[in-house]
Parts: C-alpha cells; sequence; structure tokens
C-alpha cells in the first residue's frame, strides 16, 4: 500500500473468475426433460420443412383419382385424400407453410411492434400517445375477426394470411415493449448516454433497445405457435393458402368431411399442429423461465 | 453473570447456483442486559446475517444454519422451530427488530395505531383498549408529538423518520430485553438519524433495555456504542470496547477502516489511506484468513495457517490475528492528524505557493438565479394547481481547477441543480453559463457537442454502465460519438489509457459489467467520463453507495486526477465529511435554496446559517473521545415538503435563531465575508 498514489499498481485489481449468464441460462432452460423434448421436436420439424422433398415419399400435388380415399397402408402410410394425394407427402410439405407463415408473421410483427413501441416509449408525449390509441384501436378488434377482414378484402392466399395474421399481433409487440422502455429508460445509463452527447437514435438501439428484448423473446416463441395456428383456423375457414397448396389447416379442412370414414385425414394434420403447436410454447415458457431473474438459483 | 444473549460458534451458509456461501462463519459474542453494542462492517460481511440466524429469520432454503448455539436469557433459541410457537413468542416480544427500510416495512393499509397493538395484544395478553392506550404511550415515548390523534393515521401519512420512530415503537410495544436496530437510520437523513440514535439511545437507557446497532457508520458507533464487534467476510475480526479499539485497533482491517474513513474534524490534506482490493467472495472462501490479501501487515504465518480465532490482545479486547502489530501507524486524536500531516506537507506547501486568488481564475460555470419548478397539474384538464419550486433562485460559480461542494439533506434539490445545469430539464428561469457558452436556452441539438466537456459520473455503479456492453464500448462511446480519435489503434490506445488511469487493468477492458465490483464499477463510470478529454465534471454522489474502504479508494482517485488533469468537479453529496474533505468550497443547501456557500475551511470551522450548524453538530465523528466532549446543537422538527414551504425564510419553523421577523420575508443570500454567503438575516 502506497500514499502516494491511489493509482499504484496496487490499484490494478483482479477479476473474479468469469461468470457466464448464458451458461445459467442453458442450464436452466435444459433442465426439465420435456423442454428437451420440445426443443428436439422443433428441431426436427424445421429440418422436415428444408428438406421435405427428401422425406415426402410421393409429390404432394400430384393426383391418382383412381386411387383416392386409400386407408393407411405400407404403400401410403396415412393413407390418401380424396383425389388420391398421398398425406403424408402433404403433411410433410405443409410443414413449410407453416413454419413459413410462424416466423415471418411473427417477424412482422416483432420488428413492427418493437419499433413503434421503441418509438413511443422512448419520446413519450404526444407522439406517444397517437401511437398507442391507434394500438388500442387494433387490439380492440378480435384478432381472428381482423385477420378475417383483411383476408376478405385481399382475398385468400399464403401473402395474404401472414399480412393479416402479422397486423393483428403487432400491438401485442408495441405494448410489450412500450413497457420495458419505460422502466428503461429510467435507469442511470440510459441518461449517461444522453450526457455523453450520443443521439437518441444510437442511444435507442444500442442502450435501450438491446435492455428491453428479454420479455420479448418469450413472446416471440409463444406467438410462434399462435401463429401456426391461426394459419390452420384462417386455412380451415377458406381464409388461406389456395388448392392445391398443401397447409396444415388447409388438409384439416379438406378432411373433416370424411371424418366417419376416413378419420385420418384430418387427424394426421392436426396432430401434427397439436405437437409443434405444444413444442413452441413448451420452450417459450422455458425461456421466459430461464431469463427471468427471480428464478435464479432454482432448478 | 450470565449473559442475556451468548451466541457461540454460529455458522449460517447459504447455497446459490451450486456452491456454498459462508455468510457466517464461526461467531461467538455476547450481549449484556442494558448494553449498547454496534456491529460494524462492510455490506456482506454477515452483520445483519448474525443478527437473523439467531432469530430463525433465515429463508430455508436457500439458507440453513448449520453449527451453533444460541441461548437469550436462558434459552436455547435455536432449539426451537422457526415458525413455532416458542419462537414467535421471543420475535417481537423478547427480542424486538427495527430494520433499515422505513418505506416497505409497516403495512400501508392498517392505521400504525392498529399494528402496534396487534402485536402487543399478542405477546401481552391486552385486550384492545388496553392495547390501543399502550400504542399512543408508545408513539409519545418515540417522540411523536399528537400521540392521541397520530394514532389513527395511516404509515403513508408520516415521513420517513416518523415511520421510522414507529417501527422502533413497535419494536418496544411489548418491553423486550433486547432491540436489534439492523441498519435502521442509514437510509435517512443526517439530521434525521441523529434525532432517532437519540431517542434509542434514551429509551434504551431508561427500560434497561440492551441494543444492538448494526451499522457500516464508524461515526454512529463511536457516538453511541459501549461495545464493538468488527465483522469481515462472516467472521468477528475484533471485539472490545468502543474506546480501547478507536485507540488501539489491532486488528490489520480495523486499522484499515479507521484510516480510510474521512472524518469532519480531518486535517484537510490528509490522504485517505484506503484498503486496497475488495472484499473476497464467500462462494470460494479459502481456509486462511479472509483479510490475507488485502493485509499490509501479513506474515509467513498468516498464508500457512488457517485462518486464525479472536485472540486476547487486551481487557475485554479480542482480534482474530496472528500479528501483534506494535507500529499500526494509527494514532487517535491530534497526533493522529499531527502524524498524517507532516506526510503530505512538502506537496501541499508546493500547492500553497503557486496559489492564485479565486478572482484571477478562468470561471468555468456560472449560475445565477437558477429556478427549476416543476408543475403540480390536477383535474382532467392537467390545471396548473401548483409549482414544486425544486430549485428556487440558486447563484454559484466554479472557477477552474477548484471542486465545489454542494451539501444537503435528500429532497434539498442538489440532484436538480446539477441534472438543470446538464440541461436535462428545462430551467424555468435564470441563467447557466458553461465556458462562456450561455446554455440555458441552448437547443438539445446544439448541447450535443458540449457535452464532452461536461460529463457525469453518477451515484449508482449498477444502474449506470448498460449490462449489455463491454465496458471498453462503454468508455470509448464518448471517443466514438465526438470523433476524437482516428484509427483503430488511436481507440485501443486510448482506451488502454484510460483504464490505467483509473487503476483497472486494460486486460479486462472486453469483459461486461456485471463482472465487476460496486468500486471497480465506479472506476469505470470515471474512465467513462474522462474519456472525452473534459474540463469539468459533475459527480453526483458518487461515492455514497460505496462502502468505506472503497469509498477512500475512489476519493483519492478523484483527487489525483484533479491534480493531474486540472480538473474541475462539482460535487454532489450528502456525506458531510466526504465534501469536506474533496471541496475548495462548499454550498449548502435546504429547501431548494443555497442557505451558506463559502471556501470549506470557513464553513466547517465558522458555519454562520444555523442550518449549516445543525447539519455539522448531527454529523458523528468516528472517535468517541471527541464524541463525550463534543456539544451537541438540538434538532428540531423536520424537513418540511417543498409543496408546503414555511412562510418568509424556508428555515425559519426549525430555527433555534428564529423570531417573527424571519416569517415575513425570505432571506437573501448575502455576503458577510469574501465568498462567503449567507441567507439569514441574523447574522
Amino acid at each position: 500500500m502506497t500514499t502516494e498514489s491511489s493509482i499504484a499498481p496496487a490499484a490494478l485489481h483482479e477479476l473474479p473468475p468469469q461468470t457466464s449468464s448464458t451458461h445459467r441460462f442453458f442450464r436452466v432452460l435444459l433442465a426439465r426433460k420435456i423442454v428437451v423434448i420440445a426443443l428436439f421436436i422443433l428441431i426436427a420439424t424445421i429440418l422436415v420443412a428444408i428438406f421435405a422433398p427428401l422425406f415426402a415419399p410421393y409429390n404432394p400435388y400430384k393426383q391418382d383419382l383412381s386411387n383416392s380415399l386409400v386407408q393407411p397402408s405400407s404403400t401410403h402410410l396415412l393413407g390418401t385424400d380424396m383425389l388420391g394425394r398421398d398425406v403424408l407427402s402433404r403433411i410433410i410439405f405443409g410443414t413449410r407453410i407453416s413454419l413459413i407463415v410462424g416466423f415471418v408473421v411473427v417477424i412482422i410483427a416483432g420488428v413492427l411492434g418493437m419499433s413503434i413501441g421503441l418509438v413511443s416509449g422512448y419520446f413519450g408525449g404526444w407522439l406517444d400517445s397517437v401511437l398507442m390509441r391507434f394500438m388500442d384501436a387494433v387490439i380492440a378488434i378480435p384478432m381472428i375477426v381482423l385477420a378475417m377482414a383483411i383476408g376478405a378484402v385481399l382475398g385468400g392466399g399464403i401473402v395474404n394470411v401472414i399480412i393479416a395474421l402479422g397486423v393483428a399481433i403487432v400491438p401485442a409487440y408495441a405494448r410489450l415493449m412500450r413497457g420495458q422502455v419505460l422502466s428503461v429508460k429510467q435507469a442511470d445509463f440510459v441518461i449517461a448516454g444522453t450526457l455523453t452527447g450520443i443521439s437518441n437514435l444510437r442511444n435507442m438501439l444500442v442502450h435501450v433497445l438491446p435492455n428491453c428484448i428479454s420479455p420479448l423473446i418469450v413472446l416471440i416463441t409463444m406467438n410462434l405457435g399462435m401463429a401456426i395456428l391461426a394459419e390452420a383456423g384462417l386455412s380451415f375457414l377458406g381464409l388461406g393458402i389456395v388448392p392445391p397448396g398443401a397447409s396444415w389447416g388447409s388438409m384439416v379442412n379438406d378432411g373433416y368431411r370424411y371424418l366417419l370414414t376416413n378419420p385420418v385425414l384430418s387427424l394426421a394434420p392436426g396432430v401434427a399442429i397439436v405437437i409443434v403447436v405444444l413444442a413452441f410454447n413448451i420452450v417459450g415458457d422455458a425461456i421466459r423461465d430461464a431469463l427471468d431473474p427471480r428464478l435464479r438459483g432454482t432448478e | 453473570m450470565n449473559h442475556l444473549l451468548e451466541v457461540r460458534n454460529l455458522k449460517t451458509y447459504f447455497s446459490s447456483d451450486g456452491s456454498t456461501i459462508k455468510a457466517v462463519d464461526g461467531v461467538s459474542y455476547h450481549i449484556d442486559e442494558g448494553e449498547i453494542v454496534a456491529f460494524v462492517g462492510e455490506s456482506g460481511s454477515g452483520k445483519s446475517v448474525t443478527q437473523y440466524s439467531g432469530l430463525q429469520l433465515i429463508p430455508t432454503p436457500p439458507g440453513r444454519i448449520v453449527d451453533g448455539s444460541v441461548v437469550f436469557d436462558g434459552e436455547d433459541l435455536l432449539s426451537y422451530k422457526p415458525n413455532s410457537e416458542k419462537m414467535r413468542k421471543v420475535r417481537g416480544g423478547k427480542i424486538g427488530v427495527v430494520f433499515q427500510e422505513p418505506m416497505t416495512s409497516l403495512n400501508p393499509v392498517m392505521t400504525v395505531g392498529k399494528q402496534i397493538s396487534e402485536s402487543v395484544m399478542l405477546h401481552m395478553g391486552l385486550n384492545k383498549a388496553e392495547a390501543r392506550k399502550r400504542a399512543v404511550e408508545l408513539i409519545n415515548m418515540v417522540g411523536i408529538p399528537d400521540a392521541e390523534h397520530r394514532v389513527d393515521y395511516y404509515p403513508h401519512q408520516f415521513s420517513g423518520g416518523m415511520r421510522q420512530r414507529i417501527m422502533i415503537a413497535m419494536a418496544l410495544s411489548c418491553n423486550p430485553k433486547l432491540l436489534i436496530a439492523d441498519e435502521a437510520t442509514t437510509a435517512l437523513d443526517v439530521t434525521t438519524q441523529a434525532q432517532l440514535l437519540e431517542m434509542m439511545k434514551d429509551v434504551v437507557k431508561k427500560t434497561n433495555t440492551s441494543l444492538i446497532l448494526v451499522t457500516h457508520n464508524l461515526g454512529i458507533v463511536a457516538r453511541y456504542a459501549e461495545r464493538i464487534y468488527v465483522m469481515y467476510a462472516g467472521g468477528i475480526v475484533e471485539s472490545g470496547p468502543t474506546k480501547e479499539i478507536f485507540k488501539n485497533p489491532k486488528h490489520p482491517y480495523t486499522i484499515g477502516l479507521m484510516k480510510a474513513v474521512p472524518r469532519l474534524d480531518d486535517p484537510k490534506d490528509r490522504k485517505l489511506l484506503s484498503i486496497e482490493g475488495s472484499p473476497p467472495n464467500l462462494a470460494n472462501k479459502q481456509e486462511q484468513c479472509a483479510f490475507l490479501p488485502r493485509c499490509e501487515f501479513a506474515t509467513e504465518v498468516c498464508s500457512s495457517n488457517p485462518a486464525p480465532s479472536p485472540m486476547t490482545v487486551g481487557e475485554n479486547h479480542s482480534a482474530a490475528c496472528y500479528v501483534k502489530i506494535e507500529n499500526s501507524g494509527w494514532k487517535i486524536g491530534s497526533s493522529h492528524v499531527a502524524a498524517a500531516k507532516s506526510e503530505v506537507s512538502a506537496t501541499l506547501q508546493a500547492e500553497l505557493q503557486q496559489k492564485v486568488p479565486r478572482e484571477q481564475k478562468e470561471t468555468i460555470l456560472e449560475v445565477k438565479n437558477l429556478k427549476m419548478y416543476f408543475p403540480v397539474t390536477k383535474g382532467l384538464l392537467s390545471r396548473k394547481v401548483a409549482d414544486i419550486k425544486a430549485v428556487d433562485d440558486v447563484s454559484f460559480d466554479i472557477r477552474k481547477g477548484e471542486t465545489l461542494g454542494l451539501v444537503g439533506e435528500s429532497g434539498c434539490g442538489k440532484t436538480t441543480v446539477a441534472r438543470t445545469i446538464l440541461r436535462m430539464y428545462e430551467p424555468t428561469d435564470g441563467s447557466i453559463v458553461f465556458q462562456n457558452h450561455d446554455i440555458t436556452r441552448m437547443s438539445l441539438s446544439k448541447m450535443r457537442p458540449l457535452r464532452r466537456d461536461m460529463p457525469m459520473v453518477f451515484q449508482d455503479p449498477f444502474s449506470s454502465l448498460d449490462p449489455r456492453q463491454s465496458v471498453a464500448d462503454l468508455v470509448g462511446e464518448p471517443l466514438k460519438v465526438h470523433k476524437m480519435v482516428k484509427s483503430r489503434k488511436e481507440y485501443e490506445d486510448r482506451l488502454v489509457e484510460l483504464f490505467e488511469m483509473v487503476g483497472l487493468n486494460p486486460s479486462v477492458r472486453n469483459r461486461m459489467p456485471h463482472e465487476f465490483s460496486g468500486g471497480q464499477r465506479q472506476r469505470i463510470g470515471i474512465a467513462r467520463a474522462l474519456a472525452s478529454n473534459p474540463s469539468f465534471i459533475v459527480c453526483d454522489e458518487a461515492i455514497s453507495a460505496l462502502d468505506v474502504s472503497i469509498q477512500a479508494q475512489i476519493i483519492n482517485l478523484l483527487e489525483d486526477l484533479q491534480r493531474k488533469l486540472g480538473l474541475t468537479y462539482l460535487f454532489i453529496a450528502h456525506d458531510l465529511s466526504v465534501v469536506r474533505h474533496i471541496s475548495d468550497r462548499v454550498a449548502v443547501m435546504y429547501l431548494g435554496k443555497i442557505v451558506e456557500i463559502a471556501d470549506w475551511q470557513t464553513l466547517y470551522e465558522s458555519p454562520k446559517h444555523p442550518y449549516t450548524q445543525m447539519l455539522l453538530s448531527a454529523v458523528p465523528i468516528p472517535d468517541p473521545f471527541i464524541e463525550e466532549k463534543r456539544e451537541h446543537v438540538e434538532i428540531k422538527g423536520e424537513v418540511p415538503s417543498l409543496l408546503n414551504r414555511p412562510k418568509g425564510c424556508s428555515f425559519s419553523n426549525r430555527c433555534p435563531l428564529a423570531t417573527s421577523e424571519c416569517k415575513e420575508m425570505e432571506p437573501p443570500l448575502k455576503s458577510v465575508a469574501a465568498d462567503h454567503g449567507v441567507a439569514c438575516i441574523k447574522v
């Protein structure tokens, strides 16, 4: 110890060993077996969607009217539909549509909603009032009804389904983001940014946004499942994908007329929806727990 | 004689993330009837956990009491189940506890009378009417006027200090034999703190109750405690009578603490001797003495033996240290002052010789008649009904190379002054001239380039650093924003230079903020402020959140940097001893106004304003011998709300000198001597 200067080498502190919050995150996340299974299912689903032609035993669009409504057998594992198309192949190709809808919807809603929430919360004032009242207006209409209205105006088709669902869930992101921003904005480090002389844009993107993101990650995971379900619903109502395209929802719709004779036609895509949505929700829940500091230390 | 409370070899461990934290590791102590005993230690030293273990208030899991015995008044407390009838009788009945946070420890939806009655009825078996009578009596006893009436008030109708009085009343309600005050006055202002401690001392002496003061404030210890236990890293390192410990500290940690604390009666040039390093992480505690890595007296014996247990070093005085320290370099009182003076006199003399008169120095910042009002709005149309005059007509200037200390109790507007100067608020009136730029009404985009010359160091080292950025990015941000470096290499070089400047190893610069301790984070905050090569820095309570030994490190760092770089500081703090230590000039604020401004010597040695006198008297000096002789100015009343300012002089309702005249006009800040302003008509 010296009296000369506190900047003596003695003050060159050693740091405690590097602690990793990432490490803890994965440990909590993977602590439950069901979460591991759900994660595995999701990864498998994504692989199936990407490599659909490799997995599918038949061309999903090829009609064979002489072989329509065949019961499941060794040649057609899940049978064929009324136009003689292989159900398994259609489910495998349907994975693509379902996942694309899920991801694109969430990306659109996420980017739009987060931007609105960020700007609204950061600047406040009249801008905040205007944006939030607009979001309130959107949220006041039930989601499926809104999507149906948009679908009815723009017509069917996968693009319109995506737009409809995307718009419908924007407010959820905007409001959550705004709430986060309002609390993070109070932190000294945001004030420190301003006092350093950095621009509002940089302060928002570099300091505020990254500290608001974790609850939104959870919302995204949850909404993926929801979007897939909603697409299925809209397709079931005939507002979704146009024939001959295959999506899980439209397949349930096509098959329910034969529910008594060929239940597999509706049940198989239905089960696929249930499994994937459930998997997304389980993983979303687990991520929320893993990111929640209040649950730290509980295994 | 049997002790009232006797604790032997108490061990309380917490398990967290797979490792075991030995929060209390083999602590033994005792308390006698009617004694006032203090537990001193920095945050995380285990002083609170020790108290809670005896009461079985430790959350299990993750905590568990591994070993030891706690015998209180003949009862073995650890043999009771935590929630058993018997344990509950002890808690709140025979042992009363006052917690730190007065804002959250009272139930907001029950009147205070009901809350007190509840425990009286439970423990003493009184009926409703008797309990109410007892509540009134208690509220009266803790010095709240108009108790008859106030007993039916809800907690939110009381100020923080008053709430803490009620907590004390509650803790005393069942005539406990022992009262534990766990940092009970830490969150309060100095004047309120002094009032409360005086009151507590009177009450426990009157009722022959024992009192345990858990605190980190050595001044409080010196003023009130009879015996001390010094804790470090979960163990008691030294214990003994207060005077003996202050006069003759034997453990290196205690010696270090004594040297590190700034005092009101310090010589100005005393260099605070900080304890280098930071407290150990209790999760991977070594077998050896926990203080070893920071100890300046350590020898072979220390590193080759397990942690020492307390050894007797004097009458009733023991220290857990192998080394018999003969010359600790610590002397209490005047001789200590002399010793410290000689160490730095050479540098001081050099400074004195080249001293330029204040008027000739360049003015860095000039604030004139600054007013910052926040409107209070009401109703549907947000009609303005009143103004909160947070800053009301404040004027001062800061010259190059000097430090202006701004002191006052919480809510007096000192932080608002700083934030208004930095243009985080739109000033209501007045003018702010910074380095010849009038920035009072400057647009925020024009302000931006000026900001590199006026950075700020924040109070809270945890919330002031963005947790998602590496510390290099944080410190380097001003460099990039103000385009102060031309190449990547220049940027890296400057970063290395900055880290070295604040005493951090540059190789840690790519780590994340959460990996650093509080003191290290504060160093990073200072490095960030220094990055843009400013001439002026605002320090807003920059050291108040730190422990004593770390505080000294940061104060020294700030002083060294000032000397090296010719910095000018606006130093805001509520700790008068720290402000005295670092400031050239000091301004005292009360309810949004500066009541006195002078150079530090005048202000501390011959304060003119009655409020300054009261403040100074309220600060305890960590020296029991001086405290014994000191006369205390009686502290009347409480700080009024800004919305309910007394007429005329704001201080008139608490001022010992006040007459009817004072209530008629607001006293202006008038000059009583060169560079000495006082806002009082009585001087």
